[in-house]
């Protein structure tokens, strides 16, 4: 029985080794050809065999950041509410209803995007381009609403769940003397939330921001309904852009030659190794607390 | 802080302890922004359950175009006709074939995790942070990674590399659950097994899984859930495959949900198209469901733990 164990743990570790060298193995040719210099360069034209993943690094990081940045001060607000203003009843509804939204597969979010999401993005940033054009951030928009933002948006929804969930546990326990000695001493309940609820709990917080910025970062197939997987890049976020997982969703089942293909893996031993700093980042802040076990508990 | 701590005044200009405790000054600011965090985050619980409902509204009403008994009971025809019972068939498949593989891995890495594994235990620090990182694998990668050292070798996209991938995803979850509904089986349980002389194995195979068994069964319904809606692996590993037929070979191409989605998408037809709409929304009710019904098994094996 404890071989037997040892054995599916040992397993668990050797997987992740070989996804690391499968990624290194089958990228080779593109690692030898283009070097470091895919981590910078921009041109990504397959059919003259120049790969370069410049651009792809660019937008997964701006979409995840985006989304981090609206789904963060969000998340944390239904956490409050759930953990400390909702009545009982509307808590042990409303957290669940919030939680199934990590339950949408990222097909139907891509989906869902590209129909409603989409025109929905093509009213609002004209508007958005109007008020905030004079940052660079916020340029013309594209005539479609096909653009970085709204893969921003998409992504922003789906880590919500993970966000709000994670951060309601953690404002649960949060004992309530301390809560209620800080009330005692008069302070009101903004007062107790950032004194000391925030404040006993932001090393949390933060690991679940993270996670919630792992998860970002690798989303494939909703991503890649919204983004336009466009070559250029832009500096607006209403124009259309491309993400490391997108392009590989989009391309790999029809390479042009070995080298596209390698050249993807090579993008994916990238995207992998944000993804695991992601991972370890998150453990390496939350310290004590093991947000992931309770992440894993939910089964997002 | 000025403490211009306001003396309340009557009319005639004494103060009069029976007028209205009126907030004023800093503590009317304190209020002020004490009231707007309360709106402010009862908004965004709004927001989000706004958001939810759109969803699934918006899959609901453009999947009832093609929406009928056909559509769940029969094969494609052509592009725009029939079914898509073979997708179903398929994504039940290959999602059990993975579950067959990730069930045993999952539970036993928690076994190890919680029974075998000392508090300090070096090796449990490193699975622990490899199924993390597992956790954390964008699901693309891991088709990437079945790609690899499945198809290259075997020359050909299948469902048994799809079902592989899918493992992959379900197995951190499975583990963590299994881990963390035995760490809340009663010590008192371990000790009387102990002391009637119980073997390590047979403890855990007779008390200390049947034990746990609810709150595994719940995550293996979210894992294996979880994995049929999975695209990004499919796409990679599984995505040469006869779309109008039903195939059950696993070592050749099976056709899937979320596959025919996203091809159906792809195609310039406006039927292909609301056929497309009319799977995602058969997709999200079962994904749904198996969310509620994980959640109300969740509870009663809480409830019957808390006895």
């Amino acid at each position: 029985m404890f071989v037997l164990c040892l054995g599916a743990g040992v397993i668990v570790v050797a997987t992740l080794v070989d996804v690391v060298y499968q990624l290194a193995n089958n990228g080779s040719m593109a690692i030898s050809k283009f070097g470091f210099g895919f981590l910078v360069h921009s041109t990504w034209r397959p059919n003259v065999n120049i790969e370069a993943a410049g651009n792809l690094i660019y937008g997964t990081l701006v979409t995840s950041f985006m989304a981090v940045l609206l789904a963060t001060p969000l998340g944390i607000g239904i956490g409050l509410y759930l953990s400390m203003m909702a009545p009982r009843r509307v808590r042990s509804t409303v957290g669940p209803l919030v939680e199934m939204l990590a339950a949408v597969p990222s097909i139907i979010y891509g989906f869902w995007g590209l129909v409603v999401l989409v025109p929905f993005v093509d009213h609002l940033e004209p508007g958005l381009h109007s008020v905030l054009g004079f940052i660079p951030l916020f340029g013309t928009p594209s005539p479609t609403g096909i653009s970085v933002f709204a893969a921003g948006i998409v992504l922003t929804v789906m880590i919500l769940p993970i966000i709000s969930a994670l951060s309601r546990d953690l404002f649960l326990t949060v004992p309530q003397e301390l809560k209620d000695g800080a009330s005692a001493l008069g302070a009101t309940r903004w007062e107790v939330i950032r004194g000391v609820v925030l404040a006993t709990t932001v090393s949390g917080v933060s690991a679940a921001v993270v996670l919630g910025l792992g998860r970002a970062l690798g989303e494939a197939i909703a991503v890649s309904f919204v983004i336009g997987d466009s070559d250029h890049r832009h500096t607006s976020l209403f124009q259309p852009g491309a993400s490391i997982a997108e392009r590989i969703a989009n391309q790999f089942p029809g390479p042009v030659n070995g080298l596209h293909t390698s050249a993807m893996f090579y993008a994916g031993l990238v995207l992998v190794v944000i993804a695991m700093l992601t991972s370890i980042a998150a453990r390496a802040i939350a310290g004590r607390f093991d947000v992931q076990a309770s992440l894993g508990g939910r089964a997002a | 802080m000025s403490t211009t701590a306001p003396i309340t005044l009557g009319e005639s200009g004494l103060f009069d302890p029976t007028a209205p405790l009126m907030p004023s000054g800093n503590l009317r600011r304190r209020a002020v922004v004490d009231r707007a965090v309360q709106v402010i985050a009862t908004v965004a619980a709004v927001v989000a359950v706004a958001v939810l409902v759109i969803i699934v509204i918006g899959v609901a009403k453009h999947g009832a175009e093609a929406l009928s008994l056909n559509f769940v009971i029969q094969n494609p025809q052509g592009l725009a006709g029939g079914g898509i019972v073979n997708a179903l068939l398929g994504t039940l498949e290959i999602v059990l074939a993975g579950a067959l593989v990730a069930l045993p891995l999952g539970i036993l890495t928690g076994l190890y995790l919680t029974e075998f594994a000392g508090p300090r235990s070096r090796s449990a620090r490193v699975m622990k942070l490899a199924l993390d990182m597992m956790a954390g694998l964008p699901t693309i990668i891991v088709g990437l990674f079945i790609y690899g050292l499945i198809v290259i070798p075997q020359h050909r996209e299948s469902g048994f590399a799809g079902a592989i991938a899918l493992s992959i995803i379900m197995l951190p979850l499975i583990a963590r659950a299994s881990q963390e509904v035995l760490l809340l089986v009663p010590g008192s349980l371990r000790e009387a097994a102990d002391a009637l002389g119980v073997n390590r194995w047979r403890t855990v195979l007779t008390v200390i899984l049947p034990a746990a068994m609810g709150g595994i069964v719940t995550g293996a319904i979210l894992a294996i859930a979880r994995a049929a809606g999975e695209t990004a692996p499919l796409l990679i590993c599984d995505g040469i495959y006869n779309p109008n037929t039903t195939s059950f070979n696993l070592f050749h191409g099976v056709s899937s949900v979320p596959m025919f989605i996203y091809t159906s998408y792809d195609l310039p037809l406006t039927q292909a198209v609301d056929r497309a709409w009319a799977a995602a929304f058969v997709l999200m009710v079962f994904i749904l469901l198996a969310n509620i019904l994980a959640r109300v098994f969740l509870g009663r094996s809480r409830a019957k733990m808390a006895r």
